[in-house]
C-alpha cells in the first residue's frame, strides 16, 4: 500500500482538487484506492457527493472504538472509496495528543491494517503545521506539495524539505507541483522555470488556473471524470504519471 | 475492497424492451424514494459455462466449477454451492473435448481426487449482458446499483431429453449491489421490489436457474438403480419398471462410450447390463416367458462385446500404481507394455463402437423398451404376487445360497468355488439394490456394508487371477508381434508376482470376511432387514 498525501502550510492552493482528481485516476487505473478527507470542511467528501460525517466522529476513530473500515463509503466509481470529513476532525490535534505515547505515528498506525484492501491511499490535509499535519507526514510515503508560482511558496518548500529531513527513520518523498498557474503571467513562468532547475522533485507539470477545475464543486465530481478531454483532465493525468509508482 | 452485499430477485414476466429489464412498475416503485438513472458505461458479454463430470461429483461434493471465457483464454472459478470462491487459475485455452485432466494450477489441485478418471464435461453455457441502473440520493450520490442479467443458456451436450445446441432464456435476474457505507440504501430498494407484482427473491443460483431453464436439474444422472416401486405393487410392473431404469442408463451412457469421452461410461453401461441380465435370471419369472429367453441371450452378447475393452481400461487406468509397485524393475521397463494396451485398445474400440452402432443392438433397446412399457402398463392386471413378496422370497433365497456355498468353502477348496460364490455375491447385491426402496435404510446399510465387504475379498481374489493370467496372454501376444523386450517381459513377471500375492492374501482373508457376512450376527441382520421392511408386506 502507497500512501500519498496532498499538504501545504497555505489554503486554497489547490490540495483537495489534486487529491480527489489523482485518486481518481489512480482508481481508473485499477489501483484499490481510498481518498481520507482530513478537512473538517469536507470538501473532498463535498465533492463525490458524499455527507461530511462519521458516526462517533474523529474521537471514534483515533481512540480505535471505531474502524476505518466501517466508516468508508463507496464512491460514485468504481475502485474508489472516500473516508468522509467530520466537523470534530477540528478537534483532532487534541484527539491525537490526548491518549497515545507517539502523538505523530496515530495515522499511520490506523491505516495499517488497511494494506489488504487498498494499494493506495490518499490524504487530504487541511492546511496548517498541526500534529494532524505532522502526523500525515510520517504516514505519507509521497508528500504532493502544490505551490502557488510566487516567492513565497519558494521558502515553503524550502521550510518543508528541511523539516522532513530531520525525520527518525521513515521519510516521505515531498514532490511539488505548480497549481493554479497562468500562463499569460511572466513572473509564474519564470518562477516555474527557474525551480524546476534548482531543486530536485518538482514535477514538470504545472496545473493551470482554469474555470472548469472550480466548476467541480457544481458538477460534484472530478474534473477527469465529468471532462476527461478538456485540458485540465489531461494536466492531471500527466501529473499522475509523473508521481504514481514506478515512475521515477 | 470488501465485496458489498448483493440481493437478487428473478422478474416471472419477461422484461420490457425499452426500461433496461426493469418492469414499469418496479421502475414506478423505486423512483418513489430515489432517483433512478441508467449507467452509462455498458457492460461488455459475459460468456461462463458450468462444467461437472457426468456422474455431477463436484456438485455432490459441494462444488461449482465455472470457466469463464475472456478474450483469449478465460479462467475457471471454483466456488462452493453458495458462491463462496474455493480456487480460481487461468487457463489460456480451453479444449473443444471434454478434458480428463486440467493444466497444472490451483483448481486440479483441489478437484482432481474427485473427478478422476471421470472427464469434465461442459453442463451448461451461459452468454449474458448486463445493464446496471443507479438509484441515487438526494444528493444525487449513487447509493444503490440494480444489475439487469439478460441471459441466454445453452446446452453444449445431449443429455436424456436435452439435447445439444437448445437454447433457452431463464427468468430475468435482478441484482441489487450494495454500495459501500450505504446498506440501509440497499435494503430499502430491496424491499420495495420484492412488493412489486412479477418479482420474487431468487432461490436458485444462477447455475442451478441456468440447468432449469434447459429442463435439467443437478445430479440428474447417477448410476445407482433408484427404481420407483413400492410393496404392494404388482411383481410385474415392479420388476418392468426396474428393468425399463436399467435400460436407461445404459442409453444415457452410450453417446459418452461411442465418443470415447472417459472409461466410465462403458463401466456404468456394462453395470446396468449385468444388472440387466441378472434381474432377468432372477426375477425374469414374472415376465412373459419368450421375453426373458429372447433377451438374456442379447444381453449376454452385450455384455460379452464390450468386456475386452473393460478388461484393458483396467490395466490402463492402474497401469500407474502397478508401475508403482515395481522393486526389481524400472517403471520405464514396463512403457512397451502400456504402449501395447493403447494399440490394442484402439483397436477394441472400433469392433465396440461397430457393434453399438449396428442393428442388433439397436434391436435390444427399441424393442426391450417396447416391450418393458407394454408390461409396465399391462402387468397390473395380475395382482399377485407383490413386489414385496418376490423381493422377501428371492432375496432370502439368495442369502440362503451364499451361506450354503461359502460355509462349504475349505481352505483346500479350488479357486472355481471363490469364483461362483462371487457370482451369486453380486447377484444378491444387486436384488438388494433393484428392491432397496422397499428396505429399511438403516438395515439396508448394514447388510450391504457386510456384503460389501465379502465382496471386495472374493473381487480381490478373482481379479488378481484373472489380470495374471492376463498378463501372460498379453506376454504371448506381444512376442508374437514382437513388441516384447525382456526388460518389459520380466517387468511383467514381477507384475504377475505381485498379482499372485494379492490373490494369496485375498484368499487368506476370506474366512473372516465370510463369517462376518454370513454368522450368526450377519443372518440376524440378513432377517433384520427382510422382516423389518416393507418388503415382508
Amino acid at each position: 500500500m502507497k500512501i500519498f498525501a496532498t499538504y501545504n502550510i497555505k489554503g486554497g492552493v489547490g490540495k483537495t482538487t489534486a487529491a480527489v482528481n489523482l485518486a481518481y485516476l489512480s482508481a481508473a487505473d485499477g489501483y484499490r484506492t481510498l481518498l481520507w478527507d482530513l478537512d473538517p470542511q469536507g470538501a473532498a467528501s463535498f465533492l463525490f457527493r458524499i455527507k461530511p460525517r462519521v458516526k462517533g466522529g474523529g474521537k471514534a476513530l483515533i481512540r480505535g472504538t471505531k474502524t476505518l473500515d466501517d466508516a468508508i463509503k463507496g464512491t460514485d466509481f468504481d475502485d474508489l472509496d472516500l473516508l468522509p470529513a467530520d466537523f470534530t476532525y477540528r478537534n483532532m490535534d487534541l484527539l491525537l495528543d490526548g491518549n497515545d505515547k507517539k502523538p505523530t505515528r496515530k495515522i499511520a498506525q490506523l491505516l495499517r491494517p488497511m494494506a489488504a484492501e487498498y494499494d493506495h491511499v490518499f490524504l487530504d490535509c487541511p492546511p496548517s503545521i498541526s500534529l494532524v499535519s505532522e502526523n500525515v507526514m510520517h504516514a505519507a510515503d509521497v508528500l504532493l506539495v502544490p505551490l502557488i508560482p510566487t516567492t513565497l511558496s519558494v521558502r515553503t518548500l524550502d521550510q518543508l524539505t528541511e523539516f522532513v529531513a530531520g525525520f527518525n527513520g521513515h521519510r516521505p518523498e515531498v514532490r511539488a507541483f505548480f497549481s493554479m498557474v497562468d500562463r499569460r503571467k511572466k513572473l509564474h513562468q519564470e518562477i516555474i522555470k527557474d525551480l524546476q532547475a534548482e531543486r530536485a522533485g518538482v514535477a514538470a507539470t504545472p496545473i493551470p488556473s482554469l474555470s472548469l477545475i472550480e466548476r467541480m464543486s457544481v458538477e460534484r465530481a472530478p474534473v477527469t471524470a465529468f471532462a476527461p478531454r478538456s485540458v485540465a483532465a489531461r494536466a492531471y493525468r500527466d501529473l499522475w504519471s509523473e508521481v504514481r509508482p514506478g515512475q521515477r | 475492497m470488501t465485496t458489498p452485499g448483493v440481493r437478487e430477485f428473478v422478474l416471472e414476466a419477461p422484461a420490457e424492451d425499452d426500461t433496461r429489464g426493469l418492469p414499469a412498475a418496479a421502475l414506478a416503485a423505486l423512483a418513489g424514494a430515489f432517483t433512478v438513472a441508467p449507467e452509462h458505461d455498458g457492460a461488455g458479454t459475459h460468456r461462463r459455462t458450468w462444467l461437472d463430470t457426468f456422474d455431477w461429483q463436484l456438485y455432490r461434493a459441494g462444488l461449482t466449477l465455472q470457466f469463464e471465457q475472456a478474450r483469449r483464454g478465460g479462467r475457471l472459478l471454483l466456488a462452493k454451492a453458495d458462491g463462496t470462491p474455493q480456487a480460481e487459475q487461468p487457463v489460456t485455452s480451453w479444449p473443444r473435448r471434454p478434458a480428463l485432466d486440467l493444466p497444472d494450477g490451483p483448481v486440479r489441485d483441489r478437484i482432481s481426487v474427485l473427478t478422476r478418471p471421470r472427464a469434465l464435461l461442459p453442463i451448461v453455457k451461459v452468454v449474458s449482458t448486463a445493464s446496471v441502473t443507479r438509484l441515487l440520493n438526494a444528493d444525487g450520490k449513487t447509493v444503490v446499483r440494480l444489475i439487469a442479467d439478460h441471459a441466454t443458456v445453452t446446452a453444449p451436450m445431449t443429455v436424456g431429453a436435452t439435447a445439444a445446441g437448445i437454447t433457452a432464456e431463464p427468468p430475468l435476474r435482478l441484482a441489487i449491489a450494495e454500495v459501500r457505507g450505504y446498506p440501509g440504501q440497499a435494503r430499502k430498494a430491496a424491499s420495495l421490489l420484492a412488493a412489486v407484482p412479477g418479482v420474487s427473491a431468487a432461490s436458485q443460483s444462477e447455475f442451478i436457474a441456468a440447468l432449469t431453464a434447459l429442463g435439467r436439474h443437478p445430479a440428474d444422472y447417477s448410476s445407482s438403480v433408484e427404481a420407483e416401486i413400492t410393496a404392494t405393487m404388482p411383481a410385474t410392473v415392479a420388476v418392468a419398471r426396474v428393468l425399463l431404469r436399467l435400460l436407461d442408463t445404459m442409453e444415457l451412457n452410450v453417446d459418452g462410450v461411442l465418443r470415447d469421452i472417459d472409461t466410465e461410461f462403458l463401466h456404468d453401461f456394462r453395470v446396468a447390463v449385468r444388472r440387466t441380465r441378472s434381474a432377468i435370471k432372477l426375477l425374469g419369472g414374472v415376465l412373459p416367458a419368450e421375453l426373458a429367453g429372447h433377451y438374456a441371450a442379447e444381453f449376454k452378447w452385450l455384455g460379452d462385446v464390450t468386456t475386452p475393452i473393460r478388461d484393458l481400461d483396467v490395466h490402463l487406468l492402474g497401469f500407474d500404481a502397478m508401475t508403482e509397485q515395481l522393486v526389481a524393475a524400472s517403471p520405464a521397463d514396463l512403457e512397451p507394455l502400456r504402449a501395447f494396451l493403447v494399440r490394442r485398445r484402439a483397436l477394441e474400440f472400433r469392433r465396440l463402437a461397430r457393434a453399438l452402432r449396428g442393428p442388433r443392438f439397436r434391436a435390444i433397446t427399441d424393442d426391450w423398451r417396447k416391450a418393458l412399457l407394454e408390461v409396465r402398463d399391462t402387468g397390473g392386471r395380475k395382482r399377485r404376487p407383490t413386489a414385496g413378496t418376490l423381493a422377501l422370497a428371492t432375496t432370502g433365497r439368495a442369502f440362503r445360497r451364499i451361506a450354503a456355498l461359502g460355509g462349504a468353502i475349505t481352505p483346500d477348496s479350488p479357486p472355481e468355488s471363490l469364483h461362483n460364490l462371487r457370482k451369486r455375491a453380486k447377484e444378491l447385491r444387486y436384488l438388494l439394490e433393484f428392491f432397496a426402496p422397499l428396505h429399511d435404510p438403516v438395515a439396508y446399510r448394514k447388510v450391504v456394508g457386510d456384503l460389501k465387504q465379502l465382496q471386495d475379498c472374493l473381487g480381490e481374489f478373482q481379479d488378481s487371477q484373472v489380470q495374471r493370467e492376463e498378463i501372460h496372454a498379453l506376454a504371448d501376444a506381444m512376442l508374437a508381434e514382437r513388441a516384447a523386450p525382456a526388460a518389459t517381459l520380466l517387468a511383467m513377471g514381477e507384475i504377475a508376482a505381485k498379482l499372485a500375492l494379492s490373490q494369496a492374501e485375498a484368499r487368506a482373508d476370506f474366512a473372516r470376511r465370510f463369517a462376518r457376512f454370513a454368522g450368526p450376527e450377519g443372518q440376524q441382520r440378513v432377517r433384520t432387514l427382510l422382516t423389518g421392511s416393507g418388503a415382508g408386506q
